[in-house]
């Protein structure tokens, strides 16, 4: 690992040297347990089936480090970096241009995936990435405890606020200090702009920036929606929450510490797990409406494969992502990780029916989801998505309110379009 | 390190060496020549690592490169610093954001140094008392020096945890609060995190550097002074302070200029919000993040000229203070 890392660096320091090994395929492979055990399983059957070899690289787990780290290994030119990684669901209109061109190699897959995820990979109608897996913000309950106080999962973030406040402090009061009402991401970084998009949306206030580029930002549903949120810091949801990434949520959540929590599929197998204090008593439902005339907005995620546009093994590469596109692959990545797979076939798989009962609802959260604006807002999506979450920020923390902030969010946006998106 | 040894022994035995025909001139030509080539390959190191860096820095200031292809840009002038086009200002200074992140750096430099200095000073002399234990204590003291700052960051940000963390279970036990503090996550009290793990981590540099100034110090004006009468306090005031004060200085120069390019410490520790960002982060923000190598170049420009501006503060009371204790 540390070697891997030092290499890393002295390729990147030297700006590249020619490729060294040629059929070796450099793979991004993540730092969980369970990510490894993925790779390993791909690694095994590609160099069984294939006569090429697969080297594994590590990247930051957080999705904007490691777009920041691409984007350096990219300016470099470097070719013996990295072939293959994943591609979180907003890039490929900010590094589409690094990206090897799919169409030729890809093209006979697209029936079997999901059309939304498979579309957002297509850029300028070339193919340019293959999806992995699906994610979309959903909400996690303690069914132990809403059937102890008598209560139903809610269905607007109203009637969750009361209940989680009402389990919170009956709870408490009867010694179990240490419980809260909700825990979700909110932390100033890219995973508070998938809360605040659902938030927004779920309460009618649109998306930001509409799908032509219009700043739609500043509307009174958007600023109640903030306003609602900053409600919840310090009396359902612990203050710390405005530090907290999705593992930080997890913790607290599988801890047996929280009622609710908002966070992504994969914290369901980890929930469920033997060593899991709260294996057995976890439901999920789908994100709350703003209000009776609100909508469930689910932030729409995933993961895609693609490869570098300056790899010195495309045939290999291209091999590996085949490889991964598979159903076996997909199942498996579901088996050990519990990220919904891409491929609507793999949802059919009786073993895959019997381990993710929640899979079913979720297909229906897929069709609900909102993705964040970044088609719209193109290559300045990070400074959009920065400004979002600074905003949001803002207002959780109590520095501003939800009016103000979402005015100073319209005419900051407005100083990154400047005339039009680029 | 021998103290009797003469200072400078190259310059004390030229003379012998050079024939007394020689003119004094040229042997200052060759005594210049010979100076030049000793300094030549730091300087050219320094070129190198420190000089040409900051040349391609302030060029890439005035163009629009994109990170990820700097081969490609255009000249763009002063626009990344300060440009008015329709009416509206654009660039860095003209950036709410900057500010925020000037005051935050400046905030988080005066406070976190002025703590150093107290604390340091106070460790110093504590060490510089003769006791039991002194050198364990003085190798001791240098372990939060030799730790990583990264590697502090991380440790603190376990023990500021808010649910799980132990500050707050200690300060729960105690009696102090009566619910769990937010340590990261507030704005308001993560700064005052952030100062309390750079405080831990450089108060023994602080120190170290004050005791060893402090043990200058010859111990025959204290005698003299108490046998004037001189309480404790006017013979730390008249005879250490102003003894000490040119090490002092030199300690404080470090220490502001490394505080001024706060980076790893908020970018671990903090939220990331722009309630705590640093210019160090700043410019990161706009470079690494944005990939606007441009802009993010005005950034680290306007850093460097800032850190330069306080050196430069510093050194000129340096120079103030000495020939004063020359006099004296």
């Amino acid at each position: 690992m540390k070697w891997k890392n030092l290499a890393l660096a002295a390729v990147i320091a030297t700006g590249g040297l020619t490729g060294a090994h040629a059929a070796t395929v450099k793979m991004e492979c993540g730092s969980g347990a369970t990510v490894r055990e993925f790779c390993d399983y791909i690694k095994a059957r590609f160099e069984t089936e294939t006569q090429h070899k697969v080297e594994f690289i590590d990247l930051p787990a957080a999705s904007d480090e490691k777009l920041s780290m691409l984007q350096q290994i990219f300016a470099t030119r470097a070719n013996n970096v990295i072939d293959v990684f994943a591609m979180d669901v907003i890039w490929p209109g900010v590094i589409d241009r690094h990206l090897l061109d799919l169409t030729d190699a890809m093209k006979d897959l697209e029936p079997a995936f999901f059309p939304s995820a498979w579309q957002n990979n297509v850029v300028n109608g070339r193919i340019k990435g293959v999806p992995s897996f699906i994610d979309a913000g959903m909400m996690y309950y303690r069914t132990d405890l809403l059937k102890k106080y008598d209560e139903t999962p809610p269905r607007t973030w109203g009637e969750l606020a009361r209940i989680a406040a009402r389990i919170q402090n009956a709870e408490r009061e009867a010694g179990n200090r240490t419980l809260h009402g909700l825990v979700f991401q909110g932390k100033a970084y890219e995973g508070l702009t998938c809360v605040v998009t659902e938030l927004v949306a779920s309460h009618g206030g649109g998306n930001f920036v509409d799908p032509k580029g219009t700043i739609t930002i500043n509307n009174p549903r958007a600023a109640e929606a903030l306003d609602t949120a900053a409600k919840w810091i310090g009396t359902i949801a612990p203050r710390g929450v405005l530090g907290y990434q999705e593992e930080e949520a997890r913790a607290v959540f599988q801890n047996g510490d929280a009622v609710f929590m908002r966070n992504w599929p994969y914290a369901w197998l980890l929930s469920q797990d033997d060593t899991s204090p709260v294996k057995g008593k976890v439901g999920t439902m789908p994100v709350p409406r703003g209000g009776e005339e609100g909508q469930h907005a689910a932030a729409l995620g995933g993961w895609q494969w693609a490869v570098n546009v300056n790899t010195t093994v495309p045939d290999a590469a291209i091999a590996l992502v085949r490889l991964l596109a598979e159903a076996k692959s997909q199942k498996h990545n579901f088996l050990v990780m519990g990220v919904p797979p891409a491929r609507m076939d793999v949802y059919e798989d009786p073993e895959v029916k019997a381990k993710g009962p929640y899979l079913e609802n979720l297909r229906a959260v897929f069709e609900a989801a909102v993705p964040r604006p970044s088609t719209a807002t193109r290559s300045q999506y990070p400074r959009v998505s920065n400004a979002i979450w600074n905003a949001t920020y803002d207002v959780l923390s109590g520095r501003t309110d939800g009016t103000r902030a979402v005015a100073d969010l319209e005419n900051r946006l407005g100083r990154i379009k400047g005339r039009e998106w680029r | 390190m021998n103290p009797k040894s003469p200072p400078m022994t190259g310059v004390g035995a030229l003379p012998a060496m050079v024939p007394a025909s020689r003119g004094k001139r040229s042997l200052q030509a060759r005594r210049s020549r010979s100076a030049w080539l000793l300094v030549a390959p730091t300087l050219i190191l320094l070129a190198g690592v420190a000089g040409w860096p900051l040349v391609r820095t302030v060029f890439y200031s005035f163009t629009d490169a994109l990170l990820d292809a700097p081969h490609e840009y255009l000249f763009v002038g002063l626009a990344n610093y300060l440009e008015f086009a329709d009416g509206e200002a654009y660039g860095v200074l003209a950036d709410p954001v900057w500010w925020r992140s000037v005051r935050n750096t400046l905030w988080f430099t005066f406070v976190s140094v002025s703590m150093e200095l107290v604390l340091g000073m106070a460790l110093a002399l504590l060490m510089n008392q003769k006791f039991r234990g002194q050198g364990l204590v003085r190798t001791a003291i240098l372990v939060p020096w030799a730790i990583p700052t990264i590697v502090t960051a991380k440790m603190f940000s376990w023990m500021f945890h808010d649910q799980y963390g132990t500050i707050n279970d200690l300060l729960l036990r105690v009696g102090l609060i009566d619910a769990p503090l937010a340590w990261i996550a507030e704005p308001g009290l993560s700064m005052w995190a952030v100062v309390l793990a750079d405080v831990w981590k450089t108060v023994p540099f602080m120190a170290l550097m004050l005791l060893a100034a402090l043990q200058m110090v010859p111990s025959d004006l204290y005698e003299a002074a108490r046998v004037d009468g001189a309480s404790a306090w006017q013979r730390f005031r008249r005879i250490t302070l102003p003894l000490i004060m040119p090490a002092m200085i030199v300690a404080l120069i470090f220490r502001t200029m490394d505080a001024l390019r706060v980076f790893d410490l908020i970018y671990v520790l903090t939220s990331n919000s722009e309630a705590t960002i640093s210019i160090s982060g700043y410019a990161r923000n706009q470079m690494v993040a944005y990939q606007e190598m441009g802009v993010g170049s005005a950034a680290s420009v306007l850093v460097f000229l800032m850190v330069a501006g306080v050196a430069a503060v510093f050194l000129r009371i340096g120079r103030f203070s000495e020939p004063r204790e020359k006099q004296s």
